[in-house]
């Protein structure tokens, strides 16, 4: 209990409240996309690019190594809506191929990083389950502004996001520009998986983007709803997983993370208010007994047809 | 003056040319209805007119200007089907959609501007629906909350894709009515259409469609037998004997 009350656990702490929420957020965003498993290759796709950053920087430094992850992953981005437009292959499948095999040579490079001096003392392996007690102070303030830039961005827009979300072609007819707007969307994404792959990781960091905001979906009539559930969600999960990763030495926070939020999601689908399991069955329990006393209901056009 | 100009327009889905050198022009306070079969582009039509797919070649005019210059002016109403209808919103919000080029991009909308969406529901027949989510709509429900939105756009040319889709015959005569009181307002709108039998009933001109232009001009000269067969192919057999 010490542990947490030090003021460095307290910063870190901040970091992963500021993070789950910003990809609470984002992952409002991906789920109406139907792209949450692009933030899965996306995240993957980070690794090379942090190792390479690494390698050419020569020490651990956060804002490289998001840098690095960044263009990493856009790179993986352009390649999967590359092969998506100019082949047959579907986005799926690329999405599939991209995830692997940038994947594949992240880990690679980062094998040979660290046979080759320096590297193991980096503790970069901390950034495929993620490490957030390795923390320092400046990487907090990095990740905490950058969160910060990411939640500001889809809150003052949140009415062009809902309208791009819903009809992209009637908000291009409105003059909103579909492409700055997926633009905009793949950079927000993007930059909030890059500052969550230290804490997260690049395995689990899609999780925090996905389960807050399908979580968020059992409790939301709104939108705005759906985004502000969602924040509080992924903020949670990550308050909690960091909290219980901090009793263990060296326990990676990532994997914590992702259960914590787990347990909100299955409390979220049974409980929720918005078709959750348990409200369905009272509902089917209540039109039951209704249907036994006759019927009520009127569609438009009995009502219009009536004088 | 025409309001809306296309000059030989091209456009293509991957290797398929869908429009191939379509002209035509159409004048103001009409209501035309795009008839052809499927696949002969009439969706795509909108689309590439709207600047929402790409053109090969080919310019359109609207209001003789370019269409950057004149989009508050235009009204699009989608295919129902184009939109995931589970989305967490109401009705009233979908409507208010229309009204977010007048409001202006990052501000927020005014107690005026919900009660100009509340009459256009109302104009619909569906102001008790207002606080109804999405999901929970009929499909001819959904059709008419699509109709509101484009009517408080308040757009002097409208352009709507297949509003009468799977809509029952209530749904279809209020939306029908409608569109005739636009065109009585001197708006101009053209109505990507399906049902032949209802062709001469419900427009004053029709441009007869398959990949290029086959007809057009007003109902009377321009939905002919020989027309339609020539828009359709030899396949077409149910048309109503004129």
């Amino acid at each position: 209990m010490n542990m947490l009350l030090s003021p460095n656990t307290q910063w870190v702490l901040l970091s992963t409240l500021i993070l789950g929420m910003a990809a609470g957020m984002i992952g409002c965003l991906a789920y109406w996309k139907r792209q949450s498993l692009m933030s899965d290759a996306l995240s993957h796709a980070a690794l090379p690019g942090v190792v390479i950053a690494f390698a050419l920087y020569g020490s651990k430094n956060l804002l490289v190594m998001i840098v690095g992850a960044a263009v990493s992953a856009l790179l993986g981005a352009f390649f999967i809506s590359w092969i998506r437009s100019s082949s047959r292959i579907k986005e799926d499948t690329a999405m599939g191929m991209i995830l692997s095999v940038f994947f594949g040579l992240g880990i690679m490079l980062l094998t040979i990083v660290n046979r080759t001096g320096g590297g193991n003392q980096s503790g970069l392996d901390g950034f495929i389950f993620g490490q957030a007690a390795s923390m320092v102070r400046k990487d907090v303030y990095t990740m905490l502004i950058l969160g910060l830039i990411v939640m500001v961005v889809v809150w003052i827009a949140f009415k062009e996001w809902k309208l791009f979300l819903f009809d992209a072609d009637f908000a291009q007819g409105l003059g909103l520009s579909s492409r700055w707007m997926n633009g905009i969307y793949t950079f927000v994404l993007v930059l909030v998986i890059v500052i969550g792959i230290q804490a997260v990781g690049v395995i689990l960091m899609s999780a925090l983007l996905i389960i807050p905001s399908v979580s968020a979906r059992y409790w939301s009539s709104s939108f705005k709803q759906m985004i502000i559930l969602s924040a509080l969600f992924g903020g949670a999960a990550g308050v909690i997983g960091t909290m219980v990763s901090a009793i263990g030495n060296g326990w990676p926070t990532g994997p914590f993370i992702v259960a914590a939020s787990s347990c909100l999601f299955f409390t979220s689908m049974l409980f929720g208010s918005e078709k959750g399991l348990v409200v369905k069955a009272v509902q089917l329990r209540i039109q039951r007994k209704e249907a036994a006393k006759g019927w009520t209901q009127q569609t438009t056009a009995m009502k219009e047809v009536q004088p | 003056m025409a309001i809306l100009q296309v000059n030989d327009l091209q456009a293509a889905y991957r290797k398929n040319r869908v429009l191939d050198h379509v002209s035509f022009e159409v004048k103001q306070g009409t209501l035309t209805g795009i008839v052809g079969p499927n696949g002969a582009g009439k969706s795509t039509l909108l689309k590439v007119m709207l600047e929402l797919h790409p053109r090969l070649a080919g310019h359109v005019q609207f209001f003789g200007t370019q269409l950057s210059k004149v989009k508050t002016r235009i009204g699009y109403v989608p295919q129902r089907g184009s939109v995931d209808w589970d989305f967490p919103t109401n009705a009233l919000d979908v409507v208010m959609m229309g009204l977010y080029g007048r409001i202006g991009w990052l501000k927020l909308p005014k107690r005026c501007h919900k009660d100009q969406a509340l009459a256009a529901l109302d104009q619909m027949g569906m102001a008790d629906y207002a606080n109804r989510q999405i999901s929970q709509l009929s499909g001819g429900q959904q059709q008419r909350v699509f109709l509101a939105r484009a009517l408080v756009q308040n757009a002097d040319l409208y352009f709507m894709d297949e509003p009468l889709a799977g809509v029952d015959a209530a749904t279809e005569t209020a939306i029908m009515a409608t569109l005739k009181e636009l065109k009585g307002a001197g708006k101009t709108v053209m109505v990507v259409h399906h049902d032949l039998q209802t062709v001469e009933e419900y427009f004053d001109h029709v441009l007869l469609l398959n990949r290029t232009v086959v007809a057009h001009g007003s109902t009377e000269s321009t939905f002919t037998k020989d027309n339609v067969y020539r828009a359709y192919g030899g396949t077409l057999r149910f048309l109503k004997e004129a």
